[in-house]
């Protein structure tokens, strides 16, 4: 259906929203709008969404709303529920995907927060510029990526995305438009940065890019066994290489195996370079469709896969960073009810607790399609709510089967809670109260800066305030 | 003229790897900030085409003109007015032929759509819905025609709406304001073909833009960037002279034109 031109095949896709309303005549008033985040769950119908198309547009919305009724919405990546506003206001941010200045001698562009890191890399890419840090998708936008202060395989010694904004302007219910850098209302710049939405919304950001020599990567697989394995070959890469990261089989239980990536932006490779569309999950598949036994095969077979391959080999950026990107709307693999992704960093000095985290993960028979497994570097934090600490950070993904996951991810919390650790908003839709506070023991800091128009479901839900 | 900004592209390194080589050159588009063609500029950017983008608010066009040479427009110049009134149509035209000479192309986007609730009760809104997607479209394309058939060369695109193929009881005076200009560009296709200036009818469907926003099915409504780049394909090819955009809407403006009209008035479209 979609076609074949360059822009509209690698375009990020936008979460399907239903409209429940079948009115007739134009321009009725939308009474209640469902926009689901990407592990479509929870199901939640929101008031109104804005879609301001310009910048000059916001302003009039922030005026006009009731207090704690809004929050910015990019492309709803975020897996939870930090990105919704159950019942109240949406204001989505995705026409808002302009850039407005590049200083080509400094690498720095200044875009409105609803571009998307593609459009980014589609854009400076050819000219030799790449995103100082990027997620596991590219699909977010800038003022996302900002909110929730991404991270991406670098972490280890670039720090994370907020690390690379210089300035920002942002849109204030209170205030009107605040510019904020490290100059001048530099808390107003910390609280943004991993701020969930709640500060403001952000007109545009001047975003630091890396050069680079060209769109390749100079790339590792190497498999290993066991945790104790896996932190040497970190420990020993993370000097050598930009970016490192591994693959787990979450089967094996305690005699953990994966895949361990590495790779550094390859230089003077010059070969030519097609950037490839993918298909797309046109509807949700059915939720047996993932079973243990799928998922069990899954595993066993990407592990055997990369076991098979060349260790070293020269790829193009985008399968390195966005292997699922390639597969548009891979999230209704879940089913109609979706998924949860479970997000933790553990202390390194606490491997003990990581252990207890995956045997109970076996034990419970719920497998993780992908999980994920990355050392944190220990660069101080750019956000007052920042996520990433120095630690193991595990990534894992189950499918929504009621009771019986959210048990399984109430007993990881334990796991989580006792060993210091913390858990990621972004990816979080059920954390306790309790365990945000763990995760996040300064967050009433970030009260003053709030805000006062904003809120969103997470912040209810965790901090009990409006 | 004060609110001509010519700014040049930044000194990039040519145009990124992958985009094609510019055959649409030079284009003047009259209503730059409306949904469909802030899409359509830019899939033009990347191609390395130079752009008159005319619209209505400066800050609105200042910010457009940097995200186009930033995507690899050679230039971008801007021009303020209000495209509705046609007393400031001369202005733009002069001001094209001045700084922007040998344009090629003329992409006209601009429209309007208001509640049709609205326009049956107010002859107001009525008059002012035709005055913007009709009298004023077919007046600047009248100037921008007698220019181009001048010259003998060159293309004038205009986008009106499959909503123009028939009237229906929920938005007729929308589509009577852009069938109108479907018919005039019909005569006007006829008129300068002996001069060998192209005319193209662009008839999207429904698409997902800030017009179309709190429609019932909104989320149904095609992609702005798959109309942008059937348009753009037909800027550069020498067919259709109408284009049905997402294609689909050809077949089934076929099939509603088919049906009689005792039939149709009753049914409750």
């Amino acid at each position: 259906m979609n076609s074949s031109s360059q822009s509209s095949s690698r375009a990020p896709e936008r979460q399907p929203q239903s409209s429940t309303t079948w009115l007739k005549g134009s321009h009725a008033p939308q009474t209640a709008e469902r926009v689901l985040s990407w592990g479509r769950y929870p199901k939640t119908e929101h008031r109104q969404v804005y879609k301001p198309a310009w910048n000059d547009q916001v302003p009039e919305i922030l005026k006009a709303a009731a207090p704690a009724s809004l929050l910015p919405f990019g492309l709803g990546r975020s897996y939870g529920d930090s990105c919704l506003n159950a019942g109240r206001d949406l204001i989505d941010c995705h026409r808002l995907n302009r850039m407005l200045g590049f200083d080509e001698s400094a690498g720095v562009v200044r875009c409105e927060g609803g571009v998307s890191l593609s459009d980014i890399l589609r854009v400076f890419l050819p000219k030799g510029w790449f995103l100082p840090v990027t997620p596991g998708t590219s699909f977010v936008t800038v003022g996302g990526a900002i909110a929730n202060d991404v991270h991406g395989k670098n972490h280890h010694c670039a720090g994370t995305f907020g690390a690379h904004v210089h300035q920002i302007a942002l849109y204030r219910s209170d205030n009107g438009l605040v510019f904020c850098s490290s100059r001048e209302n530099a808390e107003m710049l910390r609280a943004t940065i991993g701020g969930l939405g709640l500060t403001g919304v952000i007109a545009w950001a001047d975003i630091q890019l890396k050069r680079v020599d060209g769109p390749w990567i100079d790339s590792e697989s190497i498999p290993f066994h066991g945790l104790k394995t896996f932190l040497d070959l970190s420990h020993e890469s993370n000097d050598r290489f930009e970016y490192t990261v591994a693959w787990l089989d979450c089967f094996a239980g305690r005699s953990v195996r994966g895949i361990f990536f590495r790779g550094n932006h390859a230089a003077n490779y010059r070969k030519n370079f097609h950037p490839k569309g993918g298909p797309k999950l046109p509807f949700e598949l059915p939720s047996w469709i993932l079973n243990r036994f799928s998922v069990r095969a899954f595993n066993a077979a990407y592990y055997a896969i990369h076991v098979a391959k060349k260790r070293g080999a020269i790829v193009p950026y985008d399968p390195f960073f966005y292997p699922l990107d390639s597969i548009r709307q891979w999230n209704l693999l879940y089913g109609r009810q979706g998924f949860l992704q479970y997000q933790c960093v553990i202390p390194e000095s606490n491997l003990d607790a990581f252990e207890e985290l995956l045997d109970r993960i076996a034990r419970s028979g719920m497998g993780s399609f992908f999980v994920v497994l990355k050392q944190f570097g220990s660069a101080p934090p750019a956000g007052m709510l920042s996520f990433p600490r120095p630690g193991l950070t595990i990534t894992l993904d189950f499918a929504m089967r009621g009771e019986r996951t959210l048990g399984l991810l109430r007993s990881l919390d334990e796991v989580v809670q006792k060993s210091g650790g913390a858990l990621y908003p972004a990816k979080d839709a059920r954390m306790s109260p309790a365990l945000f506070e763990t995760s996040f023991p300064n967050w009433r800091d970030f009260l003053p800066y709030k805000d006062p128009k904003m809120s969103s479901s997470f912040w209810r839900r965790v901090t009990g305030l409006p | 003229m004060t609110n001509i900004t010519p700014v040049q592209a930044p000194n990039s390194a040519g145009t990124p790897a992958g985009s094609k080589p510019a055959r649409v050159k030079k284009i003047v588009i009259l209503g730059a900030t409306s949904g469909i063609v802030l899409e359509v500029q830019r899939q033009l950017a990347p191609r390395g085409c130079e752009l008159l983008l005319v619209a209505r608010s400066p800050q609105r066009l200042a910010a457009l003109q940097a995200d186009l040479l930033i995507r690899g427009a050679s230039r971008v110049l801007t021009y303020s007015a209000d495209l509705s009134s046609i007393a400031q149509h001369n202005g733009i035209l002069e001001c094209a032929c001045r700084e922007f000479r040998d344009f090629d192309t003329v992409l006209l986007a601009y429209g309007s759509m208001h509640n049709q609730k609205d326009s049956e009760t107010s002859v107001e809104v009525l008059l002012e819905e035709l005055q913007v997607d009709f009298l004023s479209a077919a007046a600047i394309l009248t100037l921008f025609a007698a220019e181009l058939e001048r010259r003998r060369m060159g293309c004038i695109a205009a986008i009106t709406s499959v909503a123009g193929d028939r009237g229906r009881r929920f938005n007729y005076v929308y589509g009577s304001a852009k069938g109108g200009l479907s018919l005039f560009l019909q005569g006007l296709r006829s008129r300068l073909h002996p001069a060998g200036v192209r005319v193209i009818t662009v008839k999207p469907g429904p698409v997902q833009t800030p017009m179309t926003d709190g429609l019932p099915n909104a989320a149904l409504f095609a992609d702005p960037q798959h109309v942008a780049h059937d348009i753009v394909g037909s800027l550069e090819r020498r067919s259709p002279d109408v284009l049905y955009t997402p294609r689909i809407w050809r077949y089934i403006m076929a099939a509603v034109k088919l049906v009689p009209e005792t039939i149709f008035k009753r049914l409750p479209l």
